[in-house]
């Protein structure tokens, strides 16, 4: 398998600039394993990403790739399936990238639904840029703009994706690698706006930080939290605290999508224009 | 000059300049990290958490909320200050307009790095030098030491009540952002004393005098009067500049003007740079002196308001002029700092010729062999009768 995802990889770039133990590559590779299980071709499939860690996921893949700027990947994604609705558009953004600095774009991107897959790495924290705490920094934790801990509450997004008007919410980890795959790949197939958080450890600047510090503690830590839906529904909230629900969380494969809809409310603008002119023409 | 500091600190850029914040300590800070900029922040939120400064400091979730809060924050009253880079300076475009017509003393520190695309973190000055026109003062630093002594006087000159305009002072990302050199500092008294308390005019949060900023006054309302106005405050900046720089020249024993000429009375030749790159160009010039080239060079500090009489007089004497820029200007004749030196000397007589040259984008190194290259031109162009082509000329560019 590894063999098979390095022809989507661009190898001369490489070797990546991810830390040792980060969990950016982790879910990368397993999105590139999902593009290759749904049998994506080079020449219809598009990434968008923004500017982070994360966000340089796109510049080691070779699929149609474009490195946007700092929060803007889904308005360029937005303009790529307008043109060109045949195509598969994926965007790869950061919590910091997708949830502050492009915050407004995301929930309007939820709104209307429009049929991208957005994969948001959630390492909770301002990777590339050193540390900053990010919207989803938990209270108490240490930041490089927190020094004594955050104390701003954080974004659930996958709430905020919902209540913004998303119809595919779920979360994955990249300690649980193969659930998250199967939810990449599950996102792409969804007729609409998909938004999938993939929860991954940052050790280097998150971890040394904080605990747990090393990268593998970290992972069995994500690993530990971790608990599915249908078993989240048991609990308290006292008990949820702390957790990471996993899984497929909302699901609406009703809600019209954005780019059809739009082409038909213009096919049938145009009819009518069109028979206007034509009695016009009549006249 | 009682009591200088002579004590020397080995710092970062970036240290310089979190430690000339540190000593303002102003009310409110409001910043998004960006590569260079970002330990400036950072080190400015650890002082704040260690209750070294008294300032609020308000991370924000992107450039342009920064500088939105900034002016809140200044339009409310209070002394503010921020930084930025490249992409960050360009999500603030909006709002620097609005800064400077609300007429605001707001000082950033801005560490020059390259524009997006492709994406490039190193310095050039295309991020400041796209903001020229955006009503703001531009100090260019050429070091750590500069970096720091930039941002107190810039303090003064914003506030300065014949002023009131926001300063952004400027160093090189990487080169001295990142890099370690020496700095001086003044004590913290002494930065006090020299910026003073603040006091806000028309400020918002005053219920005796409530006031309104920023508002439509309509098609037949002041809006060119008002713009008029705040190109007079430039006007009137230039001399503030000098005497903020003088008064300081006095505390520090470090004298400032307007812009730096350097083995320039006699010169026949003469390159104007920008930033960090006017140390290789220094030591260019002394290596053409030994060999009895009469070569000079000046660095430009302040770039707005452009001191164009003080630079027709001091070029006066000299032949041919190069001008390195660290910034392309599109479908121009040259870089930014080309334009305004070219026309500063267009009423000179004998009309000295002034050729454009580009280095540095993105980073790209200038060596000392780029700047000799860049002097053989204007040696070439002296000799020459007639006039030498102006045509845009690259310093260290690959072949095609
Ligand atoms: C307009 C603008 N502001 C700031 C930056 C600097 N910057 C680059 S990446 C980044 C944060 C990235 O955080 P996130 O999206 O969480 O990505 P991570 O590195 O954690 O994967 C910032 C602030 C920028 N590139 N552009
Ligand atoms: S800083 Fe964090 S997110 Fe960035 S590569 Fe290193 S571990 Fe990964
Ligand atoms: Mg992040």
């Amino acid at each position: 398998m590894t063999l098979e995802i390095e022809q989507l990889l661009h190898r001369e770039r490489l070797p990546h600039i991810w830390c040792a133990g980060c969990g950016v590559g982790i879910v990368a590779g397993a999105f590139l394993r999902a593009v290759l299980d749904l049998g994506l071709k080079r020449e219809n499939t598009v990434v968008v990403s923004g500017i982070g860690c994360s966000s340089r996921a796109a510049g080691y893949i070779d699929l149609n790739t474009v490195h946007a700027i700092h929060g803007r990947a889904l308005p360029v994604a937005t303009g790529i399936k307008m043109a060109r609705p045949e195509f598969t558009v994926i965007v790869l953004t950061g919590d910091g990238d997708g949830a502050a600095i492009g915050g407004n774009h995301l929930i309007h991107s939820c709104r209307r639904n429009i049929d991208l897959t957005c994969i948001l790495f959630n390492n909770q924290i301002y990777g590339m840029t050193g540390g900053q705490f990010s919207p989803t920094t938990e209270p108490g934790d240490i930041a490089t703009t927190a020094p004594y801990g955050q104390f701003e509450p954080p974004f659930d997004l996958c709430r905020l994706a919902e209540a913004a008007g998303a119809t595919f919410v779920a979360r994955g980890t990249a300690a649980n690698i193969r659930q998250t795959e199967k939810l990449i790949k599950q996102g792409i197939q969804h007729c609409g706006f998909s938004f999938i958080e993939a929860v991954v450890p940052c050790p280097t600047e998150y971890g040394r930080r904080n605990k747990p510090a090393k990268a593998v503690d970290m992972l069995e830590a994500e690993r530990a939290r971790s608990i599915s839906k249908t078993k989240a529904a048991r609990l308290s909230p006292e008990e949820l605290r702390d957790k990471i629900v996993t899984g497929v969380l909302y699901e609406d494969t009703q809600k019209p999508e954005f780019q059809r809809t739009y082409a038909e409310v213009s096919a049938g603008v145009r009819a009518q224009v069109g028979r206007r002119f034509a009695e016009e023409d009549e006249k | 000059m009682s009591g200088q500091n002579t004590e020397t600190l080995a710092v970062t850029g970036n240290e310089a300049a979190a430690e000339a914040m540190r000593q303002i300590d102003p009310d409110v800070v409001c910043a998004y990290p960006i590569t260079p900029q970002t330990e400036v922040v950072q080190l400015y939120a650890q002082m704040v958490a260690d209750g070294k400064v008294s300032s609020e400091f308000v991370t924000v979730e992107s450039e342009h909320s920064a500088m939105s809060a900034v002016i809140g924050a200044a339009a409310g009253g209070a002394r503010t200050m921020t930084a930025t880079s490249s992409q960050g300076f360009a999500l603030m475009w909006e709002l620097l307009f609005v800064a400077s017509s609300y007429r605001l003393p707001i000082v950033m520190t801005t560490v020059n790095r390259a524009l997006s695309g492709p994406i490039n973190i190193h310095c050039d000055h295309s991020d400041s030098m796209g903001g020229r026109d955006s009503g703001w003062i531009q100090l260019y630093g050429e070091n750590h030491q500069q970096a720091y002594d930039n941002c107190i006087q810039a303090v003064r000159i914003a506030e300065h009540l014949e002023v009131r305009l926001p300063v952004m002072h400027m160093y090189d990302g990487y080169v001295i952002s990142g890099a370690i050199g020496p700095l001086v500092m003044l004590s913290d008294d002494q930065v006090q004393d020299f910026i003073g308390p603040f006091t806000a005019v028309n400020p918002l949060l005053d219920p005796k005098r409530p006031v309104t900023v920023g508002p439509f006054d309509g098609l037949h309302g002041w809006y060119f009067e008002h713009k008029v106005a705040q190109n007079r405050a430039m006007d009137r900046a230039l001399k503030v500049i000098q005497d903020v720089a003088d008064e300081y020249g006095e505390l520090s024993g470090r004298h400032y003007g307007l812009f730096e000429p350097y083995r320039l009375d006699d010169a026949e030749i003469a390159i104007v740079v920008v930033g960090s790159t006017a140390g290789t160009t220094r030591l260019v010039v002394d290596k053409l002196r030994a060999k009895g080239v009469k070569a000079g060079m000046i660095r430009m500090r302040v770039f707005r308001p452009f001191p164009h009489a003080a630079y027709a007089s001091a070029l006066e004497h000299v032949k041919v002029v190069g001008v390195l820029d660290r910034a392309d200007s599109f479908g121009a004749q040259g870089g930014p700092l080309f334009l305004e030196i070219r026309a500063a000397l267009y009423d000179n007589d004998p009309r000295p010729q002034v050729l454009p040259f580009i280095y540095g984008l993105g980073g790209r190194d200038i060596f000392p062999d780029n700047i000799e290259q860049a002097f053989a031109v204007l040696e070439k162009a002296a000799q020459e009768k007639g006039r030498t082509s102006t045509g845009r000329r690259y310093l260290n560019l690959r072949e095609d």
